[in-house]
């Protein structure tokens, strides 16, 4: 029953869209007043497409196996959370929430732009909702969540255990959230390019909409990072997957679209680059959806190989593209009055500068991530790509980008100079010394990662400054750069102070090392609502006679028949200490990895420190109204 | 003579295009050093020479073949017309299993052993690595 209404009140929001696009070129030909009609319609919109969402909860939590999705990624056992998150955690449920993201986007567009041309208002939404019908089509045609089977099966297949969890459950909608809030920049910067509205004040109305998508992509991005941390068990923040660069590819074009749409309302400048960037950002939040999709990159995201579906995407973001340069291309005219003196100690300068750097580390990402695509099309050649090519070419030249960072801000608009600045170079000198006291105590390559720690201190002491100095100005910005300038050190030190140890154990067995020793101590067995817990109790022991505990878990799951490994984390200011254990089928080891990871914490905080600087902006905006 | 905006732009556009120039050939090259081949058994065993690359070997765990000791773990890839001893030490994935798929990554001593530096991950039961799908369509 929810599932049949689900699926009609899809098919109607199909209708209502045809409807809407209708209202909409009728009012535009004759702009006077904004047609009350395209408000109701998409309010309408917005709520069938909720309900038909609704209608796909309801069939999952009351596990109604004649739908095909819930047969196919739920369970009667499962428990009640995770039957709900189910709905979102596979292909049809997901492609579904994107949807209801777009009309609900449109709707709070609408809501927002009420101090907005008339024709401005209209053409933004006729282009969300030339997006908002592609989606239609594509969720109704290839991958439509109301399936219906008969006869109806008794139980289910569940749902992939390692999705069982609270962080990966509330992922995809804030990643979604990023993800189709760059739909809005999207049709808005090819509205104001067609109506030739590229101005100051539209900068500052569209910046809202830039930092809302940014912030709640940053969020997605760290939860999916925590989430792989503790649940992968592959003891890190970030692998380089395919998977995360295709969500970090939006991310650093929407970052370099923040500084851009600075510098476009302080001074009409980057005009035509604000509009590349707006087009790329949902170009490749459009694409991070049909690579995961269409099952060409493989991982825990791709749920189903259909080639069809691939297909339609590919198809239907082309056509994006397509209309989007070709917009760009016949309306695009530069706004004669810009003043185009920029001089080069500006902040102009440092913010273009490193907007260069930000390009090139999107397509280091973006060649790394699809080159073995293109390689096994032409030449049916199989290679993959992994970290240290994205570490060799990446790391280096976040040496000039950290000094851009930290000196950008200092200048001031048009033309500046550093006279008075003693206290610049001091710095530079302390930051030096101290990162070369930590460095030669290591054997670590030594260059490349002092004159990266330093610069990185560099920029840490100079915002540090910044924030006991009665001179800044820009709370928002000093945040987020010196949340940067902690994520870079806390990576960095992560990965020269980190301890690692991968060994095989039976219980009652202890390895040791020069700096401790683990034993394994026992292991405990206990049923669960849906899976089979085995704990380990390992307990390790230092030179200097103290002693951690540590319990790791395994998940034996009953539908489908999969364990997982839940690793024991006790987290701590300085450090993390990490533990995970796996069977060693048909022998009497367990495979068990310890480690210990120094600054675990300080990158999941440097991360939220830089999502704060965001929402102080915005929320500066607002106070200052 | 061209004025100042033409001759700006001028050197603007040649920048640009010798910072792409360069940009690009250095991830080209890069990536050239960086990527990993993945081979099968069989490929393996008809190699001219042995490469001193990083490589993936990809193929079935074999039956009653994985053994273990506190150092290592070793077991037995196969794609049912060649096989090659890998021995491992490093965490092992949640759904490594004998006659499941498996995609092993390191280093060859031999044409029949491998030292493997990382064993790869897939987080579904019914799942098979596409190479390793290919490799055992070939046969």
């Amino acid at each position: 029953m929810a599932s049949l209404i689900g699926f009609y009140s899809l098919v109607l929001g199909v209708i209502i869209s045809f409807i809407i696009t209708f209202f909409s070129v009728k009012n535009f030909k004759e702009p006077i007043v904004f047609d009350k009609k395209i408000i109701h319609f998409s309010f309408l919109q917005f709520f069938l497409v909720l309900i038909s969402f609704l209608g796909l909860i309801v069939s999952f939590v009351n596990s109604d196996f004649s739908n095909e999705t819930v047969f196919n990624n739920s369970h009667t056992t499962k428990p009640l959370f995770y039957k709900i998150t189910g709905t979102w955690g596979n292909h049809e449920g997901s492609l579904l929430l994107w949807l209801l993201v777009l009309t609900l986007f449109a709707v709070l567009f609408i809501i927002k732009s009420n101090k907005q041309p008339t024709r401005y208002r209209i053409l933004t939404l006729l282009f969300q909702q030339l997006i908002i019908l592609g989606f239609f089509i594509f969720v109704l045609k290839t991958s439509s969540p109301f399936n219906y089977i008969y006869p109806v099966p008794n139980e289910g297949l569940g749902l992939n255990p390692i999705l069982q969890d609270p962080a990966l459950a509330i992922h995809p909608p804030i990643l979604y959230l990023g993800y189709v809030g760059s739909s809005i920049i999207f049709s808005s910067t090819l509205a104001a390019v067609v109506l030739n509205y590229i101005s100051k004040e539209w900068a500052s109305h569209i910046k809202d909409w830039v930092i809302i998508s940014w912030i709640f992509l940053t969020l997605g991005i760290l939860l999916g990072s925590i989430w792989a941390y503790y649940e992968l068990g592959w003891g890190g923040f970030w692998f380089w997957d395919p998977v995360e660069n295709v969500s970090l590819m939006p991310w650093l074009a929407l970052t370099t679209l923040i500084h851009c749409i600075l510098v476009l309302e302080k001074r009409l400048l980057l005009t035509s680059w604000v509009v590349i960037l707006s087009i790329s950002t949902f170009t490749l939040s459009m694409c991070g959806t049909f690579l995961v999709r269409s099952g060409i990159l493989n991982s825990v995201h791709t749920f189903a190989n259909d080639p069809e579906r691939g297909l339609f995407i590919l198809i239907f973001l082309f056509s994006l593209i397509f209309m989007s340069l070709f917009v760009f291309f016949f309306f695009y005219r530069e706004n004669d009055k810009t003043d185009y003196s920029i001089f080069f100690l500006s902040k102009e300068t440092s913010i273009i500068v490193n907007n260069w750097f930000m390009m090139y580390f999107l397509s280091v990402v973006l060649i790394g991530t699809t080159y073995p695509i293109f390689l096994e099309v032409i030449s049916s050649e199989k290679i993959s790509v992994g970290p240290p090519f994205y570490n060799k070419l990446i790391a280096p030249f976040l040496i000039p980008f950290l000094f851009f960072m930290a000196i950008g801000p200092k200048l001031k608009w048009v033309k500046s100079d550093l006279s008075d600045k003693i206290y610049l170079i001091l710095f530079l000198i302390i930051s030096l010394f101290l990162s070369i006291f930590i460095v030669q105590n290591f054997k670590i390559e030594f260059l490349l990662n002092t004159i990266l720690i330093t610069f990185a201190f560099y920029l840490f002491f100079i915002t540090v400054r910044d924030f006991v100095s009665k001179k800044y100005k820009n709370l928002s910005q000093n945040l987020a750069h010196f949340g940067f300038s902690l994520f870079i050190l806390s990576i960095l030190f992560n990965n020269i102070f980190a301890t690692e140890v991968i060994t095989n154990l039976k219980v009652g067995d202890t390895f040791k090392t020069e700096k401790f020793n683990i034993n394994f101590e026992s292991l405990s067995q206990k049923n669960k609502q849906n899976y089979k817990s085995i704990v380990g109790k390992l307990i390790i022991e230092n030179s200097k006679g103290s002693i951690e505990v540590m319990e790791p878990e395994l998940r034996i799951y009953n539908q489908p028949n999969i364990s997982t490994s839940e690793a024991d984390i006790k987290t701590g200011f300085l450090n993390d200490k990490f533990m995970t254990i796996n069977i060693v089928q048909n022998q009497e080891y367990f495979n068990v990895r310890y480690q210990i990871k120094p600054f675990m914490i300080w990158i999941w905080f440097s991360i939220l420190l830089i999502t704060s600087g965001g929402l102080i902006s915005m929320l500066k905006k607002k106070y200052e109204n | 003579m061209y004025g100042r905006k033409v001759k700006l732009r001028f050197f603007f556009v040649i920048s640009i295009l010798i910072v792409l120039i360069l940009s690009v050939s250095l991830i080209l090259k890069s990536l050239e050093e960086n990527v990993v081949y993945f081979q099968s058994p069989s490929e393996i065993k008809n190699f001219a020479e042995l490469k001193k690359k990083k490589i993936r070997i990809g193929g079935m765990v074999k039956k009653n073949s994985i053994s273990a000791d506190s150092n290592e773990i070793s077991f037995i890839i196969t794609d049912f017309k060649n096989e090659i001893n890998v021995s491992y030490n490093g965490v092992l994935p949640n759904l490594f299993e004998e006659g499941k798929g498996v995609v092993a990554e390191g280093f060859l001593k031999d044409r029949n052993y491998f030292l493997a530096s990382k064993i790869l991950a897939k987080h579904d039961e019914n799942y098979m690595p596409p190479e390793v799908k290919a490799a055992l369509e070939e046969k």
